[in-house]
């Protein structure tokens, strides 16, 4: 696989082939975004329905497994409707720069032994700082559809998403001690033996809650919660752009789901079975039990949501962080002091 | 560098410059002031595209993440909590056009001075330092700077504290 690196010392035939290599990349991980998103759509409707001792869908072909795709042909189809007083411009975008970041995130995920888009040496600060971004689009979606609720609803979405960013990168820190390492590749390969939830289980803990608030699912789904807000950020979306929105987020549960896979679940190490369904069997898992929350757990106070994430679990990661560098630092034995 | 290459190099430099100086300049022209932000986010993007340009993969991430995910986040933040923010008639500049182009100006004069004055030697071969030598760094060499940045983050959070525990005290 070429990498930039050749492309710029080397001839015109490797540049060719790495704009080649990039197209590729770049294709591959919209078909699985794309397709994804779609299934996990149709499958939180079965989880959801099951739960609640329904059906779910069940029309359109066997189980309604077709449901998504006519879904999607039909918001294909919808008018494009933006708000009178709307700030067109900004309201154009904001889908756009939700989607974006979240499709960038893919780059570092690594599927399998050689299944990543560019196994970059700061892949995981990339994945948290790339997604970052997103928050900025959810601003401009509540704000240029100039209704209460989206406004709302995107203050929240974005006071949430702020506050449980710090122990969400706090808790991945105790793997990142562990393994001396960005990459998610080295991540990976370092759990051949024992898998990181062994080691950190209270950074797994940390880290789902703060994923959980990160996708903005229920329990803390404070930002699009229905009873009040109607649909938060994107209340004045539809078609379309609505299904920007929609997929990105389904997106970020996966996203969420595999950096948990990587990180302490072995990523795609594990027996008989090929790598990358091993992979895709643990991230599905993760989003079967984000799905799960949802019908467990009642919808929490703003005000304890706050709590949570800064009393509780911020204290939390750094006790995390303070006992895994010392159990590091005494089994070196002190012998870790220089760049190694 | 073979010509393609450092083509598209320099292809690549002139979008980025392009856009961060473009952005810069719609950040202090444009009257919306959250459309203001919103430029600056683009121009914060563009200088991050640079320092990747540069090699220097940490620093474009924790650049993203701090300004972008965070600071610029926070603009976006108050603006929306402020009333009447988006209002036409609001003036978004004052009247201190002239001292802020003459510090301005000095300011890039000093920059030039230095960078002009500067004994350039080209190197052969890049390497960019990973992050365990930035780490490995700021614990050693500048353990100074990297103990005042962690003073100023105190000072702010005390400070942070001590203005919500005086609200809470008012109501």
């Amino acid at each position: 696989m070429p990498s930039p690196e050749t492309a710029l010392s080397g001839e015109p035939e490797s540049l060719l082939a790495v704009f080649g290599w990039y197209i590729l990349a770049s294709v591959l991980v919209i078909g699985f975004v794309t397709v994804s998103a779609m299934f996990l759509i149709w499958w939180e409707r079965k989880v959801s329905a099951h739960m609640q001792s329904r059906l779910g869908p069940m029309r359109v072909g066997w189980h309604g497994w077709l449901q998504s795709i006519a879904d999607a042909l039909k918001l294909l189809q919808k008018e494009n409707i933006i708000p009178a007083r709307a700030d067109r411009p900004v309201f154009w975008m904001a889908p756009v720069v939700v989607f974006i970041p979240a499709f960038l995130a893919y780059v570092c995920i690594p599927f399998g032994p050689r299944l990543i888009a560019e196994d970059l040496t700061i892949g995981l600060l990339y994945i948290l700082a790339i997604t970052s971004v997103a928050i900025v689009g959810i601003f401009m979606a509540g704000w240029a559809s100039n209704n209460k609720y989206s406004s709302l609803g995107a203050m929240r979405t974005v006071a949430q998403m702020v506050s449980y960013e710090v122990p969400l990168l706090l808790s991945l820190l105790g793997v990142v001690i562990l393994t001396q390492s960005l990459s998610m590749q080295t991540i990976v390969e370092s759990q051949a033996g024992i898998w990181f939830i062994a080691l950190q289980p209270l950074g797994f803990l940390i880290y789902i809650t703060a994923a959980t608030a990160e996708v903005n699912r229920t329990p803390f789904d404070i930002p699009e919660a229905e009873s009040e807000l109607v649909a938060g950020y994107h209340t004045e979306y539809s078609g379309m752009k609505f299904a920007f929105f929609f997929v990105a987020e389904y997106t970020n549960l996966f996203t969420i789901a595999a950096i948990a896979t990587a990180l302490f679940l072995g990523g795609w190490h594990g027996p008989l079975l090929p790598p990358v369904v091993w992979f895709l069997l643990k991230s599905y898992f993760i989003v079967f039990l984000l799905m799960w929350f949802r019908w467990t757990f009642p919808r929490v106070r703003i005000d304890q949501m706050i709590g949570l994430g800064w009393k509780v679990l911020i204290p939390l990661s750094f006790l995390n962080l303070i006992l895994t560098s010392l159990v590091v630092l005494l089994l070196q034995g002190g012998s870790a002091g220089g760049v190694s | 560098m073979t010509e393609p290459a450092s083509l598209l190099a320099w292809i690549a430099f002139v979008c980025l410059v392009a856009v961060t100086v473009g952005s810069a300049v719609l950040v202090v022209t444009l009257r919306n002031l959250f459309h203001a932000v919103l430029a600056l986010i683009a121009s914060l993007l563009g200088v991050a595209g640079l320092y990747l340009m540069l090699l220097a993969e940490f620093v474009a991430a924790i650049h993203v993440l701090i300004y972008v995910g965070a600071v610029a986040t926070l603009f976006l933040f108050v603006i929306m909590l402020t009333v009447r923010i988006d209002d036409a008639a609001l003036r978004q500049s004052n009247r201190q056009v002239i001292p802020a182009i003459a510090l301005c100006g000095a300011g890039l004069a000093l920059l030039l001075a230095a960078l002009l004055a500067a004994p350039w030697t080209p190197v052969e071969e890049i390497r960019p330092p990973g992050v365990q030598q930035i780490g490995h760094d700021m614990l050693t060499t500048y353990l100074l700077p990297f103990e005042v940045v962690s003073l100023l983050l105190l000072v702010a959070l005390v400070g942070a504290v001590t203005l919500a525990r005086r609200e809470d005290q008012r109501t």
